[in-house]
């Protein structure tokens, strides 16, 4: 097959949905008009331990306009399935309303299903719960936890013990919240046994899975739709109890119900990044070389489940480092369980490893940044794989020159501007190249039109956007002439919108998929004795704008419409996929070089990025409009990882403090300086045959400590909690 | 939110009347109803009084400034009359909240805001101020944000206002319109300390509203200015904040102003810096020394300890940034 040539794929396109939401045109989850819905509020736990004792729903039953209250006291028996596919981690998921326990701050005990969506939410706050409240445990700090996973090589104790230069240091971050601009939401519907779900999510096929488990159903009997995410940042890549609960309340109903959590509730029953203890011991030789590094990082989980993220990665291949040991524990708390938050596992340890080597740096007056360089790997110690890109020093290359780094005085505290110390950091970014099997349908119109479509999600990265460029190219067709359809269960399946491995999965599919639709009209054309194209060998055809043509001889040719036409064919279609090989003989990661400039306060402590810069290595870039929002964000919510964002527990009774927007900070644009983003041009074959790395996820690794690094080159003072306050800085 | 009657008032009278029958009066909506969606305030009958003839800076005699009570803060901070004289009082306001706020809320509402504790703003936890005799879930809770001034065994929440820490500092009075007729307050006297009565926030009787805040005259030349401290750079709370304004006249400061916000339970004007300024000659110095006892008498809690040095702090620096000498 002759290649076709690249003309959608990495031009700056702008959203092809970006007018739909702009204007308010976009139907988000609970946005959908469904005929007859009835509306749905749930009551929350005020306690975070115990049993409830007595449910009064008089008052709400007896409210105008709110037709039904659920509690475990009327709810039928649901079924729960087991459910290997929707992401639930190992443990008992929690089952709404089918006993008296209460196993977090905030777990729904009640619902109530009203007219309106105000008088439903009158309703609950209507209904009356009494409890028999125990003393949770909610705090990490101190617990020695549970061993979740072990590794080594080398000897790391004996390294460390023989090590010329020793770090040992101990990091704590902050429980995040994920804070998407949409709430979640849900319509379930009912046709006898057969469930129609309209839901925030970014896995349909995961809520279909859950559905079904829940109310001991076939899969094929629920029909999940989301054409529409407003941000999710991982929080909607499992099935929340509130999915259940729409759909239990409808079945009781016997009519539609819409059901969305309060801003509030979104800190209770969607997950969020877990809170972490870190210790982190290294080793290296007066050249910066590492010998050893001994990682003992805990998180948080809830007690009836085992929340895991990839915390032990990088740590295993970030660094040339002989010996490596690490332990990684959970504490079991009396929480909700957490849930991959953007750069799920390496945002956390990249904040302890690469603060740690900041310190190296600075303790052998060797630069950060050559640091780095000299603690590159020649192959991934973890596998002994080669990788099969890994472009860090040219990374860091780029940035050093592109942000000035050269002019940097490395004494701390040494730039001053009016009242503000003025420092710059820098840290590694990192985050592994995910793909998942995926599967796509194309289909050609008489027209000269194309739709393609995949049961994938867009949460926002642009999946529409970046699907129907690859597709335009693969088809020889204008971005304009094709459409791509995603979030419905009844298209082809699609993995997760997480990882990052949306695009590299779903974009080989879409490529495949729509070169087998081409091949096909080629097939028609070369084997037509009325087509000008007829003899020629099919590998010699290119299709431009919409035209087949010999490669070499562009007037030999004609169009899709001429051909379909002349054949008496309303379309062509085609199916087709991706699987990624069982075993893929390299070590596959994306990398970011990550370059921070911060103003400190000096008398008052207040940190204020001023410039940040990142450059990638993440394959091949298939929407740079896009990609750009992609780091963009992904600085943004470094900066609210590094400075503001806190979940606050109040360890007495397990109460989510600060479950709003106005208490929990997030950064505003005031708080946003200039920030760049540059990616090396190439892509990388050999992951995946699009060629590309995925960025959503690594935009945000690396962030946080270069900040954090950057207070220290500007202050003298090293902070090892997150987020970095004023009071840490006094 | 919890169903309730709405009347808009066409005149003062009417307005008065219905409140004098328990109605709750509303302006601009931004904090009222916020907590009323939250079920912190459940009020049977809202009065709209946005529509009152209280919509006016006029200047009065010596220099004074009388701000109409339905002024937005918008339209405050804008004023030339306001920028011109009162730096102080357009900056406290243009760093408060948001562009969009500012354009709905009103003055006499920013001054009868309610505390952002967010124990009082969640109806499941306790709290003296919202349910009298519940018990103050910040005390012992977390209290990062909380006041280190003015405290009580029953409330530590901090007046989230900063325009009023602007007004505490110039001395503003309150001019209040009620059943009995009018009378004014002490801007001092008119916030309320919690006491053993936090639920009582404003020496404010059944029905009464405030027609306007005023400023009293000043000595002239005055040079005045805002300084909030907060972990974000917009729409967001103080930790502290000082408003300062310094009449100084052959070399010798001969009248200060200062208050400081986001730590006491009510704008705290801090009277012992004002005495040891006045009758000083402007010096880094000073300023230093005078801040020293910006936080005399402060009682902090588990987490807002940090607050005491950086209050002292950031009147040091306010004090240097309107009086100058660097």
């Amino acid at each position: 097959m002759s290649p076709q040539p690249q003309k959608a794929v990495g031009s700056p396109l702008s959203r092809v949905d970006g007018r739909l939401k702009v204007t308010g045109q976009a139907d988000y989850a609970v946005d959908h008009d469904v005929p007859g819905a009835v509306h749905a509020v749930v009551v929350d736990s005020s306690i975070a331990l115990g049993r409830i004792t007595g449910i009064d729903t008089s008052a709400a039953e007896s409210h105008p306009g709110v037709l039904k209250v659920i509690t475990h006291r009327n709810a039928p028996r649901l079924v729960y399935r087991d459910n290997p596919v929707s992401n639930n981690p190992r443990g008992r998921r929690l089952r709404v309303f089918q006993d008296d326990q209460i196993l977090f701050f905030g777990q729904p005990v009640a619902v109530v299903v009203a007219t309106t969506i105000e008088t439903a939410q009158h309703g609950a706050s209507l209904v009356d719960v009494s409890y028999e409240a125990r003393q949770p445990t909610t705090d990490l700090a101190g617990r020695p936890g549970d061993p979740l996973l072990n590794y080594a090589r080398g000897d790391t104790e004996a390294a460390l013990a023989s090590a010329a230069v020793r770090l040992d240091r101990e990091f704590h971050l902050a429980r995040n919240h994920h804070n998407p601009m949409e709430p979640h939401g849900t319509i379930a519907s009912w046709d006898g046994d057969k469930l129609t779900l309209w839901d925030k999510t970014q896995y349909v096929i995961g809520v279909q899975n859950e559905a079904a488990a829940v109310f001991g159903i076939p899969v094929e009997n629920v029909r999940v739709i989301s054409p529409f995410v407003g941000g999710a940042f991982g929080s909607a890549l499992r099935t929340w109890p509130h999915v259940a609960i729409a759909a239990l309340a409808a079945r009781e109903m016997g009519c539609p119900v819409k059901l969305a959590l309060s801003r509030r509730q979104m800190y209770f029953t969607v997950g969020y990044r877990p809170r972490y203890q870190y210790r982190l011991r290294l080793g290296a030789d007066r050249q910066g070389r590492l010998t050893a590094m001994a990682h003992e990082p805990t998180y948080e989980t809830s007690n009836h489940e085992t929340f895991w993220e990839a915390t032990l990665f990088l740590g295993q291949m970030l660094y040339n480092v002989p010996n490596v040991s690490q332990t990684l524990r959970t504490v079991s708390l009396d929480v909700n369980t957490p849930l991959w938050m953007r750069g799920p596992g390496f945002s956390s340890t990249s904040f302890c490893i690469e603060v740690a080597m900041d310190e190296l740096a600075h303790e052998l007056g060797i630069d950060p940044v050559e640091l780095r360089l000299r603690n590159e790997p020649t192959k991934d110690l973890s596998t002994g794989l080669p990788f099969s890109t890994r472009r860090l020093r040219e990374c860091f290359q780029t940035g050093a020159q592109e942000f000035g780094w050269g002019r940097r005085n490395p004494k701390p505290r040494s730039t001053r501007d009016g009242d503000w110390l003025v420092g710059t950091g820098v840290a590694t970014g990192c985050y592994d190249t995910r793909r998942a099997r995926a599967e796509a349908h194309a289909r050609l119109d008489a027209g000269g039109t194309a739709v393609v479509q995949s049961a994938a999600s867009d949460a926002g990265p642009g999946t529409y956007t970046s699907m129907t460029q690859v597709a335009a190219d693969a088809l020889g067709l204008a971005v304009r002439e094709v459409e791509f359809r995603l979030g419905d269960t009844t298209m082809p399946p699609a993995p997760p919108q997480g990882a990052s491995q949306l695009m590299a999965s779903v974009g080989s599919a879409v490529q495949d998929t729509c070169d087998k639709l081409r091949l096909q009209a080629i097939r028609l054309a070369v084997g037509d004795q009325r087509s000008p194209l007829h003899g020629v060998r099919p590998d010699d055809v290119v299709v431009i704008a919409g035209r087949l043509q010999v490669k070499d001889k562009p007037a030999r040719g004609e169009t899709y419409r001429q051909l379909l036409a002349r054949n008496n064919l309303t379309h062509l279609e085609a199916n087709g996929g991706y699987t990624p090989p069982a075993e893929t003989p390299y070590s596959m990661y994306g990398y970011s070089a990550v370059f921070a400039e911060v103003g400190v306060d000096a008398r008052l402590g207040l940190v204020r990025v001023r410039r940040m810069l990142s450059v990638y290595d993440a394959g091949r870039i298939i929407s740079p409009k896009l990609a750009d929002s992609q780091a963009l964000g992904g600085m943004i919510g470094g900066i609210g990882m590094a400075l503001l964002e806190h979940t606050v527990t109040d360890h007495r009774d397990g109460r989510i403090v600060n479950a709003n927007l106005a208490d929990y900070l997030v950064p505003v644009n005031a708080d946003i300086p200039e920030l760049r983003a540059i990616y090396l041009d190439g892509d990388d074959r050999k992951a995946d045959p699009i060629g590309v790395k995925g960025l959503g996820e690594l935009v945000k690794v690396g962030v946080a400590p270069a900040i954090a690094n950057a207070v220290f080159h500007a202050t003298g003072r090293r902070v090892h909690e997150l987020p970095i306050t004023a009071e840490a800085l006094l | 939110m919890y169903p309730f009657s709405y009347t808009r008032a066409s005149d003062l009278r009417t307005a008065l009347r219905a409140g004098a029958d328990g109605g709750r009066y509303v302006a601009g909506g931004t904090t009222l109803v916020d907590l009323m969606r939250e079920t912190v305030e459940r009020p049977g009958t809202l009065v709209d009084i946005s529509g009152l003839p209280l919509r006016e800076v006029t200047a009065t005699k010596g220099g004074g400034l009388r701000i109409g009570a339905l002024m937005r803060m918008a339209e405050i901070a804008a004023h030339p009359t306001v920028r011109a004289l009162y730096p102080v009082i357009s900056q406290a306001l243009e760093l408060s909240a948001s562009a969009q706020l500012r354009n709905m809320a009103t003055i006499g509402g920013n001054v009868m805001q309610r505390p952002r504790c967010t124990y009082f703003r969640d109806v499941t936890a306790a709290c003296n101020r919202r349910e009298p005799g519940t018990g103050c879930g910040a005390r012992e809770g977390f209290n990062r944000t909380h006041a280190i001034l003015g405290t009580s065994e029953q409330c530590v929440a901090t007046h989230p206002s900063d325009v009023a820490v602007a007004f505490a500092a110039l001395e503003a009075t309150v001019h209040l319109l009620g059943p009995a007729g009018e009378r004014t307050v002490a801007f001092a006297d008119f916030l309320l300390r919690p006491g053993s009565t936090p639920q009582r926030e404003q020496d404010l009787r059944p029905g009464e509203l405030i027609t306007a805040v005023e400023i009293p005259a000043q000595p002239r030349p005055l040079r005045s200015g805002y300084l909030k401290v907060r972990d974000r750079q917009s729409y967001e709370f103080a930790l502290t904040s000082a408003a300062v304004a310094l009449h100084v006249r052959a070399g010798v400061i001969r009248s200060a102003k200062v208050a400081a916000g986001g730590v006491g339970t009510v704008p705290w004007k801090l009277s012992a810096v004002e005495q040891r300024l006045i009758g000083a000659r402007p010096s880094e110095a000073l300023w230093a020394q005078a801040a020293e006892v910006a936080a005399e008498g402060a009682h902090p809690l588990a987490h807002n300890g940090f607050k005491v040095e950086l209050l002292k702090r950031t009147v040091e620096r306010q004090l240097r940034v309107v009086g100058g000498t660097r």
